[in-house]
């Protein structure tokens, strides 16, 4: 197997982040912590987006609390492989819960991008989305180029979930685009744009 | 374990009161009674973990959404949290954690003594306000003061509940 592939791969991070949030509406997002975060805010910081600076491992299981605290409200977990490989546990702690309001879009780069872009285990022929449908996700899948993320979007906005996508995208070291990084603020900004005025601490 | 003890339900009780949505667990003897409460309850959802730190983000996810939470854990899984704890520090996310305590008295089990032995001090090294409860009759009011401490702090607060309550495992011996 060629582990450097994904410097190949044809979707771009930022492409497929801005192409998603593009059509969020009242979407409640979940960005994990590193490159997904700076996606998510390239495309636009949103106080209804909320960025992660650490807790890795922890985004797919804040979107299921989320997700179970607003069952009306579509949620959107973006994060990366890495980012998701150190909590796969959670797939089976959500498959079982089974929130159809909750979307995990995992941008699968094949590598630690903040760390040196060491290889993670997806550079070695692990499968997420494999992993997501053996846990009983009902929607899974791997899109690798852009007729597969356009229907993939449709999926991540719509589909009776819980959806778990995995987007294979470009190995690459773009310019940092940070949002704010208190926890307090980015928790209260959330909580306000969610459940109004009162909801600050 | 004394099968007619009633501070689980009186901890329920609590969890009631203090309007929890959440409860996440990975389950311990001690807390069964209370766990079976909890999924039995139209109340609350109770939620299963593979791991406790799973537990931490689930929680601040629910907060996120407007809804308390609390987690179940055995002294074991407090290990597990510590860096996850991060994120209810930063982010000053309520956290109460109830936990059921092992390797504190009469431990059959010496694997467990090593984590019993140092879960308050890590749990005060991670900012956890810390409730030791050895007394049945005490569980309840100490449940509610650590509950409104993670509620009106907004803050993280731990009640251990003392081996001596939840009853050493002997596995027969």
């Amino acid at each position: 197997m060629d582990v450097t592939r994904s410097d190949t791969y044809p979707l771009r991070r930022r492409d497929v982040v801005e192409a998603i949030l593009a059509g969020r509406g009242e979407a409640l997002v979940i960005a994990g912590l590193g490159a997904p975060a700076w996606d998510c805010t390239a495309a636009g910081d949103h106080p209804l987006t909320f960025p992660l600076w650490g807790a890795m491992g922890g985004a797919a299981m804040i979107g299921l609390g989320l997700a179970l605290a607003q069952p009306s409200r579509r949620v959107l977990v973006i994060t990366g492989d890495g980012e998701m490989l150190m909590g796969l546990g959670s797939l089976a702690t959500i498959a079982v819960q089974a929130p159809e309001n909750l979307a995990i879009v995992v941008l699968d780069n094949e590598r630690y991008g903040e760390t040196g872009m060491q290889l993670t285990h997806t550079a070695h022929g692990i499968d997420l989305a494999a992993l997501a449908a053996a846990a009983g996700l009902p929607i899974t899948g791997t899109v690798h180029d852009q007729a597969g993320l356009e229907a993939a979007i449709a999926d991540i906005h719509g589909a009776p979930g819980p959806v778990f996508l995995n987007i294979k995208v470009r190995a690459e070291d773009l310019p940092l685009v940070l949002p704010p990084k208190d926890g307090v603020h980015l928790k209260d900004r959330f909580r306000i744009a969610l459940l109004g005025e009162e909801a600050a601490v | 374990m004394n099968t007619a003890a009633t501070w689980p339900d009186d901890i329920f009780r609590v969890l009631l009161d203090m309007d929890v949505k959440q409860v996440a667990y990975v389950p311990d003897a001690g807390h069964t009674r209370l766990i079976e409460l909890c999924r039995d309850s139209n109340a609350l959802t109770a939620v299963s973990l593979t791991t406790e730190e799973e537990g931490i983000a689930f929680l601040a996810g629910a907060w996120l959404g407007g809804q308390r939470g609390v987690l179940l854990m055995q002294s074991s899984g407090i290990g597990n949290c510590v860096n996850m704890l991060s994120l209810a520090r930063a982010c000053r996310f309520p956290l109460p954690i109830l936990v059921t305590m092992r390797g504190q008295w009469g431990e059959f089990n010496p694997w467990q003594v090593p984590m019993g032995q140092i879960s308050a001090d890590v749990l005060g090294l991670a900012g956890v306000v810390v409730y030791p409860v050895d007394d049945t009759a005490r569980i309840a009011d100490t449940v509610a003061a650590a509950a409104r401490t993670a509620f009106d702090g907004p803050g993280l607060s731990a009640v251990l509940i003392s081996q001596r309550v939840v009853g050493a495992k002997t596995f027969g011996k």
